[in-house]
């Protein structure tokens, strides 16, 4: 089993590293400084004020956007100080049983106190407001807006140049492009790039818009892709804009083209990678044992419903409770189950995906034994049987799912790293589905080295191949069949594991996979993992394609079943039929 | 199979007298009388006499060829859905939206009935086509499937693949088939209102004649010549390759039969259940089929018929009974039955004879005296 091991450290120690990165994010800003060029705007007027708000655009602090805003809706009030000074105040939100707050001093943030340290309580209407007139609050707009422009948060930065961009306003152009000149992150001067091009287009300059044009075409923007087909369809432009604007329309057009031609490759690779992980189980019970197993489906829940259990080990606790419709002496019967919480929070509640692996692939191995050593070892020689008995112990496996765990989906949070999703090039990657491309590799690799490289794998292969030769050879059957089957069924529920972070987790999650499974097993050829690779991807892909293509799920998917019936009457034996001499 | 036992005459005899005559005789005494049996009970056992003659096709394919096909209840769909449509023409416009057309088509958008729609609302042509489609799909299917030797477990993998496929097409209300909902709230056929307690009687007498037919020509085709090949292609297809039968057509035409079976027991179906929609083909139904087959005893007539009637009894009262476990009832009966009775119901005697003779010819343990416990431990394989 070292292989094993192997493929669950090195993932682990990925993810460290992941946590590691999402820690490390520290506050900025001078505060005591932009606090008193606050007061000072406040305090001034005329022109002075008007070029000391543009200086407070500069200092990208959300203060200044709280305090401003404030201002400019009539919060900001004037306390008379003692020595006949205005000190700027803010009113607390909370206000006591009389109607009256706490005042916040804008200079230092603290509460407004008297000579004997006593905190002071006012009303809305005891204060004078600092006055703002329509020439200044449009003023202070302005302001807000660009204000996210210095913000040191790449996010806001980013939005607030899409907002600038996208508004039409080409006032704004000098602004985004003496940012452009500050700006460091790639992405966000792109964005400002664009945003400026963007507003050039209304320029009243061909020979200017032109070059707005081209600079969108370079950047192959696609949200600017309407305006330029209305420029391009446009009469009354000049006939060289027009031009350019189509150039630029084909351009992108085909970028975009190209956009979906990946994005679908990528959502193609990911579904082969989960059609993979499901089936690559059922390559080993069915490929390699031939068990029919229908009760696969299960092992996958069984998989989902660990982690969602291990994930609640993690919060607040876990418990369930059945009563049966049976009593005896007048009791009734029924059986439950409590287990505490460790009320784990922040990292450490991330971090419980990385014993749901693990786990979920020991219980479903151990429910995979169970099955092995109770209905399916006397059915070795009924394959076609294996079928009906095992589809049995699906139907009660789901009804126990339903008593322990409820009729309707559970919910299973997935960890924030594996949330949200990066974007190369227009395309955009989610991580989860990075993670299950990344881990059916993993776990390919590890069932390769396991079947190839153990003396576990050889013997599992010699008794496939054939069974009374390897029990002549000494060889105990009976305990690799034992072995064979946990592993297959402890790889489903690695899959269900996956399965709960990207979708819903329910008493019938497995029957949805089933047919695609065995399907895919099939294509495959049944007896090679390397065959079962193949079909996943293939199945994967085609079916995004055609789905992308027709624009319609069910109709791309009934074409694949289609096609894959018509590609057994060209191999019968799937992709890489195992060759033998047998007859049967 | 050989002859017919002179048990199972008698029991198939007793039993069409007591389905074709003594059921509706006693459904006609006044209710409240002793021996009333309600339009209910007519009704479910006509639901279940219908799931018998699946049963009986599905035991054609498997126990007697060595088909598992886990496509039977597609063509039994099929077969209701042709029916289905001749009964929503029939519901002229008398829907919630009186229109002339059937209302999901209303609410689609139509205004007039698409040309497919447009001979069904001839019974002869539905009739038609209710042993047709399922006929075509089967061969096309079959011919396919044979010509390149699929068999065994991809055999099963492939028709429940197509059986998947199928669901998925008729989930689509782009098909006009009714989509999600099917086709519901049937009212005439033939000129004859269909929710009057005598027509329903009439349709399950309909459905235990269809049941007779079946056996009979089922029974007729399995002692004939061709039931031997059938039984050899089941034992051994490769021995009946070689000594020169076409083993694929033999097989295509037991599909097609069986197909054709199943179609026939659907549109039985629809009219007395009064809805066809999906779900009839997902892939559960065929299992259930199968498991029918398996409980009452493969390889039998008499058996798949009986194992209809046991399984969806005892769903019917467990269901009522015990609604919360009623699925594991179901799963353990069929894993009970595989581990234990291979032979089914049917066989059940047989087996119980088979133990007791084991029982009665039991012989003593050796004890050999001239091995002493040393030698015995010697001779011992090495374990390992």
């Amino acid at each position: 089993m070292k292989p094993l091991l192997k493929f669950f450290v090195i993932p682990a120690g990925w993810l460290l590293l992941a946590l590691a990165a999402v820690a490390a994010e520290a506050p900025s800003g001078d505060t005591p400084a932009i606090r008193q060029q606050l007061v000072q705007t406040i305090l001034s007027s005329g022109a002075d004020q008007q070029k000391l708000l543009g200086g407070l655009s500069e200092t990208g602090s959300k203060l200044v956007g709280e305090v401003l805003l404030s201002w400019s809706r009539g919060g900001v009030y004037l306390y008379p100080a003692s020595d006949g000074s205005q000190v700027p105040v803010l009113l607390e939100d909370s206000q006591d049983a009389t109607g009256k707050a706490r005042a916040i001093r804008i200079s230092d943030g603290q509460f407004l106190k008297d000579n004997a340290g006593k905190e002071l309580r006012f009303g809305d209407s005891e204060l004078t407001t600092a006055d703002t007139d329509m020439r200044l609050r449009s003023t202070i707009r302005q302001t807000l807006d660009t204000l996210d422009l210095s913000s040191p948060d790449m996010d806001t930065r980013w939005s607030a140049v899409t907002k600038l961009g996208n508004s039409q306003k080409p006032m704004y152009v000098p602004i985004l492009q003496a940012r452009l000149a500050k700006e460091s992150d790639a992405t966000v001067k792109r964005a400002i790039q664009e945003g400026v091009a963007s507003l050039q287009l209304n320029d009243h300059d061909p020979a200017a818009q032109i070059t707005a044009i081209k600079q969108l075409q370079a950047l192959n923007s696609i949200g600017n892709l309407q305006t330029l087909q209305k420029l391009a369809a446009d009469q009354k432009s000049d006939p060289q804009v027009a031009k350019a604007a189509r150039q630029a329309v084909d351009s992108i057009q085909s970028h975009i083209w190209w956009v979906n031609f990946f994005g679908t490759l990528f959502r193609g690779l990911s579904l082969g990678s989960i059609l993979l992980v499901v089936a690559l189980g059922l390559a080993i019970t069915f490929g390699l044992m031939g068990v029919i197993n229908m009760a696969h489906g299960e092992m996958i829940a069984i998989g989902a419903y660990t982690s969602y259990v291990v994930q609640n080990l993690f919060g607040t606790g876990f418990a369930f409770s059945i009563n049966l419709p049976f009593s005896i002496l007048g009791k009734q019967l029924g059986f439950g189950l409590s287990l505490p919480g460790l009320n784990a929070t922040g990292w450490f509640y991330q971090s419980y995906f990385l014993f749901v692996l693990p786990m979920s692939f020991l219980t479903a191995a151990l429910a995979g034994l169970v099955l092995e050593r109770a209905v399916i070892q006397f059915l070795y020689r009924r394959p076609l049987e294996s079928l009906l008995a095992t589809w049995g112990v699906s139907l009660v496996m789901q009804q126990l799912f339903r008593m322990v765990f409820g009729a309707n989906n559970v919910q299973v949070n997935s960890p924030t790293w594996l949330l949200g999703h990066c974007s190369l090039n227009d395309i955009s990657f989610g991580y989860n589905r990075l993670f299950v491309i990344g881990f059916a590799i993993l776990i390919v690799l590890g069932t390769w080295l396991l079947l190839t490289k153990t003396p576990l794998g050889l013997l599992i292969r010699a008794v496939m191949q054939n069974r009374s030769m390897a029990s002549c050879m000494g060889v105990r059957t009976t305990r690799v069949n034992m072995m064979t089957f946990a592993f297959g069924s402890g790889l489903a529920g690695l899959a269900g594991a996956f399965l709960s972070q990207i979708g819903n987790v329910g008493p019938s999650l497995g029957q949805s996979y089933i047919v695609d499974s065995f399907m895919t097993v099939v294509v495959g050829g049944m007896g090679s993992i390397i065959g079962t690779v193949y079909s996943a991807l293939g199945i994967g892909i085609s079916d995004q394609v055609l789905q992308q293509l027709l624009g319609s799920p069910v109709l791309g998917k009934i074409i694949v079943l289609t096609c894959i019936i018509f590609f057994l009457q060209w191999k019968p034996g799937g992709l890489f039929p195992v060759r033998g001499r047998s007859l049967d | 199979m050989r002859k017919p036992t002179n048990f199972e005459l008698w029991f198939v005899g007793a039993a069409a007298v007591l389905l074709l005559v003594i059921l509706p005789g006693l459904n006609l005494t006044p209710p409240g009388t002793l021996l009333h049996v309600s339009d209910f009970t007519i009704n479910l056992y006509g639901k279940y006499l219908c799931y018998g003659i699946v049963a009986i096709s599905v035991d054609l394919l498997w126990g007697y060829t060595g088909l598992l096909s886990l496509g039977q209840c597609l063509f039994f769909a099929l077969g209701g859905y042709m029916m289905g449509m001749y009964l929503m023409r029939m519901i002229g416009d008398l829907g919630q939206y009186h229109q002339p057309i059937p209302d999901f088509l209303v609410f689609l958008g139509w205004s007039k009935l698409p040309a497919f729609w447009q001979p069904f609302s001839s019974f002869a042509f539905a009739m038609l086509m209710v042993i047709v489609l399922p006929a075509l799909v089967a061969m096309g299917f079959g011919f396919l499937a044979f010509r390149s030797r699929i068999k065994g477990v991809y055999f099963s993998i492939l028709t429940q693949a197509l059986t998947y496929a199928g669901c998925l097409l008729f989930f689509r209300n782009d098909m006009l088939m009714g989509g999600n909902n099917g086709f519901t709230d049937f009212k005439f056929m033939c000129g004859y209102d269909l929710r009057q307690p005598a027509v329903q009687r009439g349709l399950y007498i309909c459905t235990v004649l269809l049941l007779l037919g079946t056996y009979g020509v089922c029974k007729w085709l399995t002692n004939s010549k061709f039931g031997k090949v059938q039984c050899a292609i089941r034992d051994s297809e490769n021995r009946v390759l070689f000594s020169g039968y076409a083993t694929a057509h033999f097989k295509l035409f037991v599909f097609v039969l069986a197909a054709i079976i199943a179609g026939l027991a659907g549109a039985l179906y629809v009219p007395q259940v009064g809805i066809i929609n999906p779900s009839e083909m997902a892939t559960d139904k065929s299992l259930e089929a199968i498991v029918w087959v398996s409980v009452g005893g493969r390889g039998t007539l008499i058996g798949p018929v009986i194992g209809a009637f046991a399984v969806n009894a005892m769903k019917s009262w467990a269901t009522r009974a015990y609604p919360d476990l009623w699925l594991i009832f179901l799963g353990s009966t069929f894993i009970l039955v595989t581990l234990f009775m291979p032979r089914g119901i049917v066989g059940l005697p047989a087996q119980l004879g088979g133990l007791k003779k084991r029982w009665l010819n039991r012989k003593p343990v050796d004890v050999d005296p001239a091995v002493t416990p040393k030698e015995a431990e010697l001779a011992k394989p090495n374990p390992k």
